[in-house]
């Protein structure tokens, strides 16, 4: 029975160790903000943290979870002020339908911790996420803003 | 010919199944709910304004929020007239059912077509007027003096000669008691305060918190998941399959058979997904398992010379004009079959019981869901409860044909409790309703200064009418395949001829993000840049001298141009190309920066869009959907292809069928040129223009016209 840290908080779930991190989140513990979108790992709307990485969680089995700190877009805001990167969000008006922007935002998120200031070719490299609404341009301009902050 | 953008006789999705009564469109005021006047705390002056005790104004959105930001823009319409204080402003979805017990107070609720602003704009700012009269009726009666004394401003009503003022939260119960005004005057444009002006979207803080829930997300009591395999082939339905293979996986329920598909219902999804691709399934492929793309485009191919076609428009004599011209200029065009690839994957949650059928769906058209859900449980539509969650996007796919509705609630009525049906991607983009595929044939004419004195048009290909209201077709044609060559083309051609040939194939087709102007806005807007080039002749310059009698397209034209800089030489490598396009009412112009690289890559540094949507609600969602179609045009273009063999789709998931993502972000300038006097749609209008001024700017690089799309399958290597 695989044990969890989500969000600073331990969590025990009743799955098979195969099951993807993904429907963990989204099905046992109600965790819905992070989505499913192809689940092959090429689209990103499951993107969350697992020891400040942004990863695919749609790929990634339970059982590789296990030990490791895991952040998904509920627990991204600290100290109940929301994260810079959602703030930069809020600042460009840039969701449309809203379905892909929680990967968009830990994707974004985990880049400026480890890039504060990233170039558009380093933004290029690292936000390969899929915006099906089209909000790319608006994404890089938050992400500027964001490393502002 | 008016100068006014065309409206096309295009569909008009209304859900007539689900609709029961009469088509009640537009405005009813007010349609009290028994009890609703005695409820305490918030007050209905009409069917579309509640306001609360402190203040709080509650906006009804009868429409989907897809993206396209109608969450906001239309509470705009209302509290323009409402004169109410926009901070204070909420806004709250009325469900199908309810809109069905009255009457249709909220009209349409289906969101397609970029109808919501154009075909709701009036019937919401009159709802706006006629709560703010009552208001200020109220106040009036209040405080004893002629309401005509009185004025409302900020969620203020005030009568100057007193200096009284009574707060909106103060009235708004007596307000709702009195009878709606039987005339109303709506502001003239030029004294709005709020329409026009960029206002943030209401849904943003939660839409980056995770908060929003769609139909993926929804959880009730008892619910299990469902997990669906279709006939791969289209039209074919399941023989047999082998329950012993996954009998004992773990948390698997049942398997249930359905007409097209088979599903396996389990705990959770991820044991239902990993039962169903466990499961073996033989399949009849009923007629179709041998169709091929090459063998649909043959079956097109005869559909640019086929005898039997439908002329829909025709001015002139071509074949005299033809036999005259001093030149001539001929090319075939064709597009694929595309998939939605909404990024929410198609779902429902359903629960049928023995007295009510409820689901919760990301639906484009609430009602119809509703219709699907009776049809499916064969129960009258008032026994039916629709849930309409936020939509991870449309496009065209969650509106016409709810299929996943019809085969949630067969699921759950076979299992006897809620079930929530997911597909994967896979399924997802293996079951569309797809942009048809098309062809054009052209053959034009020009005069001796290189203008086309003639011009014939053929398109082919499948209906989307004839495939999902054949009860739509005038006189069995399908007019509106050839949307953007009949009322929406306004170059003065003097003899003009526009014929359709319809070709239908066994491949599922429906309406998708600027539907049949996706491919004729390519073929057209492409054709005309070989006649200018043909006439030696710049394709803006001869563009400005097919509407030169034309003054409103062609302020958007040359405002695309100016904005551009098409009068100077682009950076070193880079071309351009252009294209105008009208459609839902609005008209755009945009030029594409492209250059090409040695190898045939293609890059797309700039995207010019000018938009003339007549009056503009929200400038700030006007541009984001351009910026929003111009990224789902040019997706299409660079790669966007569904193609079939064996009868089946052989694209499934994002590896095979690619989608833009941010490296590849042209820059976007859009410049608003609203001209006043119409209201056209914004959402679907930036699509089509943008294939062809990417391939005019191909052109311009290269010398290689591109007549098929996508461009990932064209050979653009220099020799």
């Amino acid at each position: 029975m695989p044990h969890l840290l989500i969000n600073g908080q331990p969590r025990e779930v009743d799955v098979d160790p195969d099951t993807p991190l993904l429907w963990v989140l989204r099905d046992t513990l109600g965790l819905t903000g992070t989505k499913y979108g192809c689940g092959i790992a090429q689209c990103g709307a499951c993107t969350v943290h697992i020891d400040g990485v942004a990863t695919r969680s749609c790929s990634v089995p339970v059982s590789a979870a296990e030990g490791t700190e895991i952040t998904t877009i509920e627990g991204l805001p600290a100290n109940g002020a929301l994260h810079p990167v959602q703030r930069a969000w809020i600042a460009h008006d840039v969701p449309q339908c809203g379905y892909c922007q929680s990967g968009m935002i830990m994707a974004v998120a985990a880049l400026l911790k480890e890039k504060p200031q990233p170039t558009d070719a380093e933004i290029d490299a690292a936000v390969t996420n899929i915006c099906r609404c089209g909000t790319y341009a608006r994404i890089r301009a938050a992400i500027h803003t964001a490393a502002q902050a | 010919m008016t100068h006014m953008p065309q409206i096309s006789r295009r569909f008009f999705l209304t859900t007539a199944a689900a609709a029961g009564g009469g088509l009640a469109l537009g405005f009813h005021l007010p349609d009290t709910v028994p009890g609703a006047e005695a409820a305490p705390g918030p007050a209905e002056v009409n069917a579309w304004v509640v306001i609360q005790p402190d203040d709080a104004v509650i906006i009804r959105v009868a429409r989907s929020e897809m993206g396209q930001g109608i969450t906001t823009a239309l509470p705009m319409l209302v509290a323009e007239e409402l004169q109410c204080d926009w901070s204070k402003v909420r806004v709250e979805f009325p469900s199908p059912e309810e809109n069905l017990r009255r009457k249709r107070a909220w009209g349409d609720m289906s969101t397609g077509g970029s109808r919501s602003v154009r075909t709701s704009q009036e019937y919401l700012r009159k709802a706006g007027a006629a709560a703010r009269e009552m208001l200020i009726a109220a106040a009036a009666a209040q405080w004893g003096v002629p309401a005509v004394q009185c004025q409302a401003a900020n969620s203020l009503v005030s009568h100057k000669p007193s200096g009284r003022t009574l707060r909106y939260g103060e009235v708004a119960e007596a307000a709702a008691k009195l009878p709606p005004p039987s005339e109303l005057k709506l502001k003239d444009p030029k004294d709005w305060t709020l329409l026009g002006t960029p206002q943030k979207r209401l849904d943003v803080v939660e839409k980056v918190t995770g908060k929003p829930v769609y139909g993926i997300d929804v959880r009730v009591p008892n619910m299990v998941y469902a997990a669906i395999a279709q006939c791969p082939v289209f039209g074919g339905t399941p023989k047999s399959y082998d329950e012993s293979k996954i009998r004992g996986l773990k948390g698997v329920r049942q398997v249930v058979r359905l007409p097209n598909a088979i599903a396996v219902v389990a705990d959770s999804w991820w044991q239902a997904k990993t039962a169903i691709d466990a499961l073996p399934v033989t399949w009849d492929e009923g007629q179709s398992g041998t169709v091929s793309s090459a063998s649909i485009a043959e079956f097109l191919r005869g559909g640019l010379t086929a005898p039997e076609v439908a002329v829909v428009r025709k001015d002139g004599d071509v074949d005299a004009a033809l036999a005259a011209a001093a030149q001539r200029v001929e090319a075939e065009y064709g597009a694929p079959f595309l998939s939605h690839a909404t990024m929410e994957p198609q779902n429902c949650t359903a629960s049928v019981t023995s007295d009510k059928v409820e689901i919760w769906v990301s639906t484009q058209s609430s009602e119809g869901a509703l219709g699907a859900a009776a049809a499916a449980a064969e129960v009258p539509p008032e026994k039916v409860v629709v849930h309409k969650t936020m939509l991870g996007g449309g496009f065209g796919r969650r509106g016409a044909v709810q299929d996943y509705v019809h085969q949630a609630v067969l699921i759950a009525k076979a299992v006897g409790q809620p079930v929530k049906l997911l597909w994967t991607r896979e399924e997802d983009i293996r079951h569309d309703f797809y942009r048809p595929t098309a062809m054009a044939k052209f053959t034009a004419g020009l005069d001796a200064s290189g203008m086309p004195v003639a011009w014939r048009v053929r398109v082919t290909g499948p209906s989307i009418l004839a495939n999902l209201f054949p009860q739509r077709l005038t006189g069995g044609v399908d007019q509106s395949f050839a949307n953007g060559f009949t009322e929406e083309m306004a170059y003065e051609v003097p003899n003009y001829e526009v014929g359709y040939a319809m070709r239908t194939t066994h491949v599922p087709v429906g309406f998708w993000r600027s539907v049949n102007h996706s491919q004729n806005g390519f073929f057209r807007e492409s054709f005309i840049d070989e006649m200018a080039h043909a006439a030696g002749q710049d394709p803006y310059q001869y563009r400005r001298k097919l509407l030169s009698k034309d003054p409103v397209r062609l302020a958007v034209l040359d405002a695309a141009a100016q904005k551009a800089g098409w009068d100077k030489p682009a950076a070193l490598g880079v071309s351009r190309g252009i294209a105008l396009v009208e459609a839902f009412g609005s008209i755009s112009a945009q030029v594409a920066e492209a250059s090409v690289g040695g190898k045939g890559e293609i890059r797309v540094h700039r995207v010019v869009a000018a938009v003339d949507t007549g009056h503009v609600v929200n400038p700030e969602i006007l541009r984001a959907q351009t910026e929003s179609a111009i990224v789902y045009g040019l997706t299409a273009a660079l790669y966007g292809a569904i193609t079939i063999e064996n009868g089946r789709v052989q694209q499934g998931n994002f590896d095979d069928y690619q989608m833009l993502r941010l490296a590849d972000m042209p820059v976007v300038e859009t410049v608003l040129v609203p001209s006043g006097g119409f209201w056209g749609g914004g959402g679907e209008l930036g699509v089509p223009p943008l294939a062809p001024a990417l391939c005019n700017a191909i052109f311009a690089a290269t010398g290689k016209r591109v007549r098929s799309l996508p461009l990932k399958d064209q050979d653009l290597k220099a020799v």
